[in-house]
């Protein structure tokens, strides 16, 4: 339904075969320990676009990013990256995965943006450390560069790690939970420059919790629940009757689940459970 | 007693006073940065953890081949390697955290080498393996120590920038397709290869001590990495020098006494250190306006 909408609206920039740079989902089944935490999800993030992934807790809605970047294998299925390379997908982490008290000044943080061409044992370029700079007055933290990353607030920081994102340049850029414990004005400002990214032509997809947001800022929207509830255009994905199924979603652990066999052909009239969600 | 009575006459007058200093300098060389990335990585306890598990190798090389530095420092090397490797293949594998299957293999490590040694060596033995001989480093065993340092150094300065940014975020470092891992064992390697080196000079016990104490302390003067490796490595000098002229003045064994004055070192840092120390908090100092 609406994520066949969603194809259509995007048809002209998404011919047959997925243009590059554009990231989808071919029937990507994700696990821990053989439990499904996202389960045959289908789709494409819309080029270009800013798409939003929402759900409720424990929806899958991280490690389809990790998945997405590669620190997670798929168990069935795939993740397509259109071609592009490692660095090209930048990604930023929820804060609690970083060890915020380590000795680094900010610049050195920032200037992580420039891996791909200082790599391991690289020169970092005259250039790279200028684009720094400036990265550090886009967020607003001009000046900062030699202070040490412990002695930044939860906001601040989450401000360089936007900075090293400018760094960065990446084709596709993800984002888990960016604005979680920042305060309005740091939330603002930081969602004006992933607009930006979009007007320079980004693909960006970002986990939030607040749908007032979602429906202000982001175009797009994937609903997660395990399953892919609704995928397309945020009006239309946002609505009572998705959101009451998304958080539908069973929260108990089954440990006696069946093994899924959804993917097996001919199929039979289905005698296990999950297929009867739709 | 004059100041160069004091400071510098025991290695003047004997060899293998000079031996012993030439040897602590290179291992405190090699273990302070070391220790700093542990105490980073949050990982102090895992030399403790490593230098147990080298344990049995040194004892396997003893009963075969008897005192030979050489075969106790093979043998220490690779049930050291086997450990780092074993515990990483499970942490990456299992739901294992690495803490657990670092415990797991060190501790039937160590229980082998006690069994072995209790067996088939003797307590004289297992004192010097715990507790070491500076005092009896040799011409081989200075070349040993030596490479070591210069081993040492060279990867940190080849892999330092992995090793941070492993250290600082993990997942950006593998989302970039950055291969972390390979920092990651080559450290644990320099590890192993670093308490080896220590154990015939410190033994295994002490040569811990002269990774994580320098480096503690540090944490409680600077705030920046270069400064921290400055200040870990110059504890670690100064205390393997002080340690020795103790140890000789005082007719002292040498690893306790080079490993105490380390200890020093760290309770001046904890009462007095810029960053943390004890005597700002006694002070009470007024807050500042901004």
């Amino acid at each position: 339904m609406s994520h066949a909408h969603h194809h259509h609206a995007h048809a002209q920039h998404a011919p047959a075969a997925a243009p590059r740079g554009a990231i989808a989902l071919r029937n990507l089944t994700l696990t821990y320990h053989r439990h499904p935490v996202v389960h045959h999800v289908s789709g494409q993030f819309a080029p270009g676009e800013l798409t939003a992934i929402v759900g409720p807790n424990g929806a899958g809605k991280s490690t389809l990013l990790k998945a997405i970047v590669g620190l997670m294998q798929a168990n069935h299925g795939s993740v397509e990256t259109g071609g592009l390379k490692p660095h090209e997908i930048a990604y930023l982490p929820q804060q609690a995965a970083i060890a915020r008290d380590f000795p680094l000044a900010v610049q050195d943080v920032v200037l992580l943006g420039d891996w791909h061409s200082s790599g391991w044992f690289g020169r970092v370029s005259r250039s790279a450390r200028q684009r720094a700079d400036e990265a550090l007055a886009r967020v607003g933290l001009a000046g900062f560069g030699k202070r040490p990353v412990d002695e930044l607030s939860a906001g601040q920081f989450q401000r360089v790690l936007f900075a090293r994102l400018l760094l960065q340049d990446a084709r596709v850029i993800l984002l888990d939970e960016p604005f979680t414990a920042l305060d309005a004005r740091t939330t603002a400002e930081l969602l004006e420059l992933v607009a930006s990214w979009r007007r320079e032509g980004r693909t960006v997809i970002a986990v939030l919790h607040d749908y007032e947001q979602v429906r202000s800022h982001f175009p797009h929207t994937l609903l997660l629940a395990k399953e892919c509830i609704a995928w397309g255009d945020t009006a239309t994905v946002l609505t009572q009757a998705n959101l009451n199924r998304a958080n539908g979603m069973p929260q108990s652990w089954d440990e006696q689940a069946p093994v899924c066999h959804r993917d097996e052909t001919p199929l039979p009239t289905p005698p296990h459970d999950h297929a009867h969600s739709h | 007693m004059s100041p160069y009575e004091l400071l510098w006459q025991p290695f003047a007058d004997f060899a293998f006073m000079r031996h012993a200093l030439i040897g602590c300098l290179a291992l405190a060389l090699g273990c302070a940065p070391i220790g700093l990335f542990l105490v980073l990585r949050r990982m102090s306890l895992m030399g403790d953890a490593m230098s147990h598990a080298i344990l049995p190798g040194a004892a396997i090389a003893f009963i075969v081949y008897g005192l030979s530095l050489t075969a106790m420092s093979i043998g220490g090397l690779l049930a050291g390697l086997v450990v780092v490797l074993a515990a990483g293949v499970v942490t990456r594998a299992t739901q294992l955290k690495e803490d657990a299957s670092f415990a797991a293999f060190y501790l039937v490590s160590l229980a082998s080498g006690v069994l072995l040694v209790s067996k088939w060596g003797s307590n004289v033995d297992l004192m010097h393996i715990l507790f070491g001989t500076v005092l009896a480093v040799d011409a081989a065993a200075l070349i040993f120590l030596a490479s070591v340092a210069s081993i040492t150094l060279l990867v940190l300065a080849l892999f330092y920038r992995a090793l941070v940014v492993e250290s600082f975020d993990p997942e950006f470092l593998q989302s970039m397709g950055g291969r972390g891992a390979w920092a990651h064992f080559a450290f644990l390697i320099l590890v192993v290869l670093n308490l080896v080196a220590g154990f015939q000079a410190l033994g295994t016990l002490m040569a811990v001590g002269l990774m994580m104490l320098p480096a503690a302390s540090a944490r409680l003067w600077a705030k920046e990495l270069p400064a921290l490796l400055a200040i870990a490595l110059g504890i670690a000098l100064v205390a393997g020098y002080i340690g020795l002229l103790i140890s000789y003045h005082g007719d002292l064994p040498s690893g306790p006494s080079i490993i105490l004055t380390a200890g020093l070192a760290y309770f001046v840092s904890l009462a007095f250190g810029a960053r943390g120390g004890l005597i700002w908090r006694w002070l009470g100092r007024e807050h500042l306006e901004a």
